[in-house]
């Protein structure tokens, strides 16, 4: 059997509002714009991974809070519609898709035999989550590759950011070695913006883009920092930062999905790709890549 | 308001109440609030529900008939729950409507397949098997604190007057918060602490005292003591005490009080009655309107300053890019104020206009924002015949008028000093207005005048003009 291998990895944002503004056939409202920076900057992932055979993708969540343990998808196929309780003004996005529960039941155990709470989920009237939605869409829009979906622990409500931090980590190395085992080419997905304070409110039309900007210069530091550590190949500082980055930023980072992606990529020391950097609703947002066969040098 | 419930939302009432004896004796407890509910016969069933987050504003659900098969994001294991509900889309339009004039962000939700939270899907299955009595839901803002959740509760007060309906109130949460974090035999279920139990046990205490508002007081203090931070404060008991009126008289019921997976859940039903105990042994400012942004700067329990990032900065740099909490006063140059959220002046002059420590309101009456209607009925026609009017409705808007005058001007009915009322039938409308007026100015004590004249400029019985004192700008 061939060996597995990561692809790549990324941080993969999930604001709904640039499926709405990309108004792909399955979302209900549609755009006249909005966001195009990232837009864009996820275009240019896609067009990274376009001649790359890629079996799965498995993505990290902040959507799907679990309060007991961490959770993975566990039904084949799923299909419904996926209402965004916050803006459900701007994702109404019919889905259908299939689920690798080979690989998500290896990384289960894997991620249990190292100490982790875990269960499968196997209702099959189950919702998707809409971050999972979000950020599967705009890697892959033709949504003809099979997921793992793991859900966001909340231990972080529980204990501490830092004990978040060494769960996401263990699990970033079941699903590491899970990926490896599997023979599959896999890519890694963080749903989770950066910096995390934003409006509470919302203009007549969502994509009027006079009304984007950070929320607060502070966040915006906070996240020029990550991103150089990001361009500089630290990741560990990156780690060792988080705790006080998601503090200080109240940063999505809390779910645990960006210390997961580095620790499934064995904290790479060569460079991110910073596809793009941009702000919704004043949160920041990286579309972020790490490419392991290119720091590499294999012939791709 | 005929009546309150609180009752928890997890599932394992409704859908394995077999597996545990607690799980079912919270079940049974459902079905005695259910007996008492259908007694009160209200026209609508309002939820509030600790279990559907928002951060933009309050959301409220406004589909005529919400439908789904529902499966919990956590206990998916325990089943789903197909689901087709009744809601009162005329209620959650005037809630909308009210709680956007009082200041605060809100909008109606009326999507298919929107997604109900289980809290609320819970309560409505449990309470309205059959949907006997149509429903109302609101989100629970993460960020909303105490302002916020009393305006939305009186924001709901305005709405069934609006619409002359009768109304029961469900609160839908636990008490203590805290989940095993670790999946458990049913058998082994227990209040996760026993510091938890206690606090569940005296705030239950001072429910079946009536003592609602004491414990809706005592909110800050639970959220520190049995709450696992999710949001920025415990917020359910505010807004339950604000919709049925910030007191303490009420005959209290405790149904049941069990442990849901470590959490405390109780079904308490809490009826007006002249034998609670009165008075309130807090006393917090009692808001109309909500008039400023949501404190999202504000770490729990730490000051809105941000830290930048650097190399060993220490946690206590200096702030310069913190931004302040609360939305500036929106005062032009010369302290002149105007604003959107009270009616438009009929002549060349604001709203009202600061001088010094100062403001200054313009004469205003009780015409609508927007529509210009006068509630109650103007005092006479377009053709100048004279109309059958009420003051007491009039007196009401006048004063929300004024509030939205205030809020505008980063201030509150409780910083006015001087009132000059001006009606047009002393002899016919004094008591009534008098009435109104004291149930607003009873604790502010401003003081006040009171002139009958011939004519004001529009079809209207009743004017004020008010003076307030505010803080050093
Ligand atoms: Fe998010």
């Amino acid at each position: 059997m061939r060996t597995g291998e990561i692809v790549a990895g990324a941080l993969a944002p999930h604001p709904p509002h640039l499926v709405y503004a990309d108004n792909p056939p399955q979302n209900e409202p549609t755009a006249e714009c909005g966001w195009e920076t990232l837009r864009w900057g996820y275009q240019r992932f896609r067009k990274d991974l376009a001649d790359r055979d890629i079996d799965v993708i498995v993505v990290y969540t902040p959507h799907w809070q679990t309060y007991i343990g961490t959770h993975f998808l566990g039904v084949p196929h799923l299909q419904s519609v996926s209402v965004d309780p916050i803006f459900p003004n701007l994702f109404r996005f019919h889905y259908e898709l299939d689920v690798d529960v080979r690989l998500a039941k290896d990384i289960h155990d894997r991620a249990r035999d190292g100490g982790i709470v875990t269960k499968m989920m196997e209702n099959p009237d189950f919702r998707v989550d809409y971050g999972t939605i979000v950020s599967c869409h705009l890697t892959r829009p033709e949504w003809d590759i099979p997921i793992v979906s793991i859900s966001s622990n909340r231990s972080a409500a529980y204990y501490s950011i830092e004990v978040m931090q060494e769960q996401a980590a263990v699990i970033g190395r079941a699903t590491r070695d899970a990926v490896l085992a599997s023979g599959k080419k896999a890519v890694l997905l963080a749903s989770n913006s950066l910096s995390h304070r934003h409006f509470t409110t919302e203009g007549e039309l969502p994509e009027d883009m006079t009304r984007e900007h950070i929320y607060h210069h502070g966040q915006y530091l906070w996240d020029m920092r990550l991103i150089e550590l990001m361009r500089e190949g630290r990741s560990r500082e990156l780690i060792d930062i988080m705790p006080e980055f998601i503090e200080q930023a109240v940063s999505e980072a809390d779910g645990g999905g960006l210390t997961w992606l580095i620790s499934a990529l064995d904290y790479p020391e060569y460079a991110a790709e910073i596809y793009a950097y941009g702000t919704v609703i004043g949160t920041g947002n990286v579309v972020a890549g790490w490419h392991p066969g290119r720091a590499a040098g294999v012939a791709q | 308001m005929k009546m309150a419930l609180i009752v928890p939302g997890l599932p394992h009432p409704l859908l394995c109440p077999e597996r545990n004896e607690g799980w079912q004796r919270i079940r049974d407890g459902f079905a005695a609030a259910r007996e008492e509910l259908f007694a009160a016969k209200p026209d609508v069933l309002i939820i509030y529900s600790t279990m559907w987050p928002s951060i933009v504003g309050h959301q409220i659900q406004a589909h005529p008939n919400p439908e789904w098969v529902h499966v919990d994001e956590l206990f998916h294991d325990l089943g789903s729950i197909p689901y087709r509900f009744c809601v009162d889309q005329a209620f959650a339009h005037a809630w909308c409507g009210a709680a956007t004039a009082r200041g605060l962000s809100a909008r109606e939700v009326a999507y298919d397949g929107f997604p109900v939270d289980t809290g609320s899907v819970v309560a409505l299955k449990l309470l309205t098997p059959e949907n006997e009595i149509p429903a109302c839901i609101v989100s629970s803002n993460i960020y909303s604190d105490r302002a916020e959740s009393v305006v939305l509760a009186k924001a709901a007060l305005d709405a069934l007057e609006k619409e002359g309906k009768t109304a029961a109130a469900v609160v839908v949460s636990t008490l203590s918060n805290r989940l095993f974090t670790d999946f458990i035999e049913p058998g082994e279920d227990r209040i996760h602490s026993l510091k938890d139990d206690e606090w569940n046990r005296k705030i239950l205490e001072f429910l079946a005292d009536g003592r609602l508002e004491d414990v809706s007081q005592l909110s800050r203090e639970i959220h520190r003591q049995v709450r696992v931070r999710k949001v920025v404060n415990f917020k359910p008991m505010w807004w339950l005490s604000g919709v049925m009126g910030g007191h303490n008289r009420f005959s209290g019921k405790v149904h049941a009080y069990e442990a849901l997976h470590g959490a405390g859940g109780a079904v308490v039903t809490l009826t007006p009655s002249d034998a609670g105990v009165g008075d309130k042994e807090y006393d917090e400012e009692d808001v109309e309107v909500f008039g400023g942004d949501r404190g999202v700067l504000i770490a729990q329990g730490t000051p809105a300053a941000m830290p930048l990032p650097g190399a060993g900065a220490p946690p206590s740099a200096p702030a310069r890019a913190s931004v302040p909490a609360t939305a500036p006063v929106t005062a032009s140059p010369g302290g002149i104020i105007r604003t959107k959220t009270a009616p438009d002046p009929v002549g060349a002059y604001p709203h009202a206009r600061r001088a010094g420590n100062l403001l200054f309101l313009s004469g205003i009456g009780p015409r609508t924002p927007g529509t210009n209607e006068v509630p109650g009925g103007p005092v006479r026609d377009a053709g100048g015949h004279q109309e059958e009017y009420d003051v007491a409705a009039q007196t009401r808007q006048v004063i929300e008028n004024m509030s939205a005058v205030l809020a505008a001007s980063g201030a509150t009915l409780a910083d006015l000093i001087d009132i000059t009322v001006f009606l047009i039938d002393m002899e016919r409308d004094f008591a009534d207005f008098n009435a109104v007026y004291r149930e607003h100015f009873e604790g502010i004590q401003a003081t006040r005048t009171t002139i009958e004249i011939d004519a004001l400029p529009t079809p209207i019985a009743v004017e004020f003009k008010a003076i307030a004192h505010l803080e050093p700008a």
